[in-house]
């Protein structure tokens, strides 16, 4: 049975380790909770900001909450997306609300 | 037990038998692992961090919106917006951007008006009077100055405009202000050459909070040419960048996820002829179809559980001590200032036990079929081959 002691040591350090870091990540979030995490709300207060500073490539992933559909083609309708970021980030449209609506002639002349 | 222990023990002796095999087996799939929960950690990190830190953005942000892009605001709109019944203030707002062509960076402009508030992740203070700005540590590293050094941007005449740096922002804001210039408004509207009676967009702080989605629809209803954005539509957007469907998690995850795949698929369509063998010989001295598939089944669990807890040890320690190094230029992209930021280990354990069950199962099940297909032929035939 020594190889299934060596066996069960092995995954049992393992899981130790695992459940360690897990402990510590949770310890480490909620102190966050109450030394930076108040730094940064108070910042993202004042100066009123919206977004993380991840990807500064381009104006639409830059503050990708307050870009518009149509930043990512920049200058004509059929341009391809130009930024990598563009491929990580999808489109989100917050706060438009016009739509395409269909006035068929047969309805017209009812 | 006793005899489930002596299966486990002959199962890791047949293992130990084919180990460069099996360690192999273990590299590849933990590494399949590593990448998936590298992944699954580092999104979950971020979209903690910006959900904890955007929950103290502007409650509603009303932009202009004409032919289809973001246009600079009236300021004549605050006045109809404050108006409106349950509305505790509206502040306009300038903010910009700034292409540097030396370094071939972004910076974001931020006019703030006089505040006397000491902001704790702050090196220094914030700007006091028009020459004086405060800037990000991204921009302080790409440029070099320190607190008392000049800032020298060219303004939209093309003239140069001299700032005194009177603050840094702290390490700990990277993730928010990396990129930051923060100006008084008065001297970004300068800078711009923005017309006091325009704004970049408006801020507007509500009384009830509950009133926020139903005062957007006034405001787009009375100002047709405006886009109102609530701060939860911002925290969604922030969840649905970061989830299980995230593009992060399409470029990076997929692509394990079908090397796991090709993994399980190589294990189910058959197995070796010396695996095979092996299965005839255990049949032939009297081994009972049940016990081979128990060998199989703690052989299955022993190769999955050490891939996982391997991988899943080696993704945290990629993502949360080494700051993930092998995933940061894909979110990098172009960017020139990126931040560099300490992750808080925060890991979702729905998302951790998601992962065990679509690695270890699928791979439990691919190791006992054809197992079971061997085991339930004649030994004489299996042997043979």
């Amino acid at each position: 049975m020594r190889r299934c002691a060596l066996y069960f040591s092995f995954i049992g350090t393992t899981i130790f380790l695992l459940v360690a870091l897990l402990v510590y990540g949770q310890v480490a979030v909620s102190s966050e909770g109450i030394s930076a995490l108040a730094g940064k709300r108070q910042l993202t207060h004042l100066l009123g900001l919206t977004d993380l500073a991840l990807f500064s490539e381009a104006r639409y992933t830059r503050h990708p909450s307050q870009a518009d559909l149509f930043s990512p083609f920049q200058d004509f309708p059929a341009a391809f997306e130009h930024f990598p970021t563009g491929s990580i980030i999808p489109p989100n449209p917050l706060g438009f609300s016009s739509r395409i609506r269909i006035h068929h002639k047969s309805e017209q002349q009812n | 037990m006793l005899r489930q222990l002596k299966i486990l023990e002959y199962t890791l002796s047949s293992l130990l038998r084919r180990k460069y095999k099996n360690l192999s087996l273990i590299a590849v799939y933990a590494f399949t692992i590593a990448t998936l929960g590298s992944v699954l950690f580092l999104t979950h990190a971020l979209k903690i961090e910006a959900t904890g830190s955007l929950t103290s953005a502007p409650e509603l942000i009303i932009q202009r919106v004409a032919a289809g892009r973001h246009d600079l605001i009236p300021t004549e709109y605050a006045k109809v917006i404050r108006e409106l019944p349950g509305i505790k203030s509206v502040t306009p707002r300038v903010w910009g951007y700034y292409y540097d062509s030396l370094i071939k960076a972004n910076l974001t402009l931020i006019g703030v008006s006089n505040y006397q508030e000491k902001l704790e992740l702050l090196e220094g203070r914030l700007p006091e009077n028009p020459q004086e700005c405060a800037i990000g540590m991204g921009v302080a590293a790409a440029f070099g100055p320190t607190i008392g050094d000049d800032l020298v941007l060219e303004d939209s005449d093309k003239s140069r405009t001299v700032f005194e740096i009177s603050g840094i922002f702290r390490a700990e804001s990277n993730l928010l202000t990396n990129d930051l210039v923060v100006l008084q408004e008065t001297a970004l509207r300068d800078f711009f050459s923005m017309d006091q009676g325009l704004a970049t967009d408006l801020i507007v702080q509500v009384y009830n909070q509950r009133e926020t989605q139903t005062l957007a629809k006034k405001i787009k209803y009375l100002l047709p040419d405006t886009r109102p954005i609530t701060r939860d539509e911002i925290l969604h957007t922030y969840e649905t960048l970061f989830n299980w469907r995230s593009g992060m998690m399409l470029a990076v995850g997929i692509a394990a996820l079908i090397a796991f795949c090709i993994l399980a698929w190589d294990k189910a369509t058959g197995i070796s002829a010396m695996e095979k063998q092996e299965i005839g010989i255990l049949k032939a001295i009297g081994w009972e179809t049940a016990e081979v598939l128990s060998v199989k089944f703690w052989e299955g669990l022993v190769i999955s559980l050490t891939s996982f807890m391997v991988g899943i040890l080696a993704a945290w320690i990629h993502v949360f001590i080494f700051d993930a190094p092998a995933l940061i230029p894909l979110l990098k992209g172009w960017s020139v200032l990126f931040p560099e930021f300490q992750l808080t280990p925060a890991v979702d354990f729905y998302q951790l036990f998601v992962l065990a069950f679509l690695t270890i199962i699928p791979y439990l099940v691919c190791t006992i079929i054809p197992a079971w297909k061997s085991a339930v032929t004649d030994p004489e035939h299996v042997m043979r081959g």
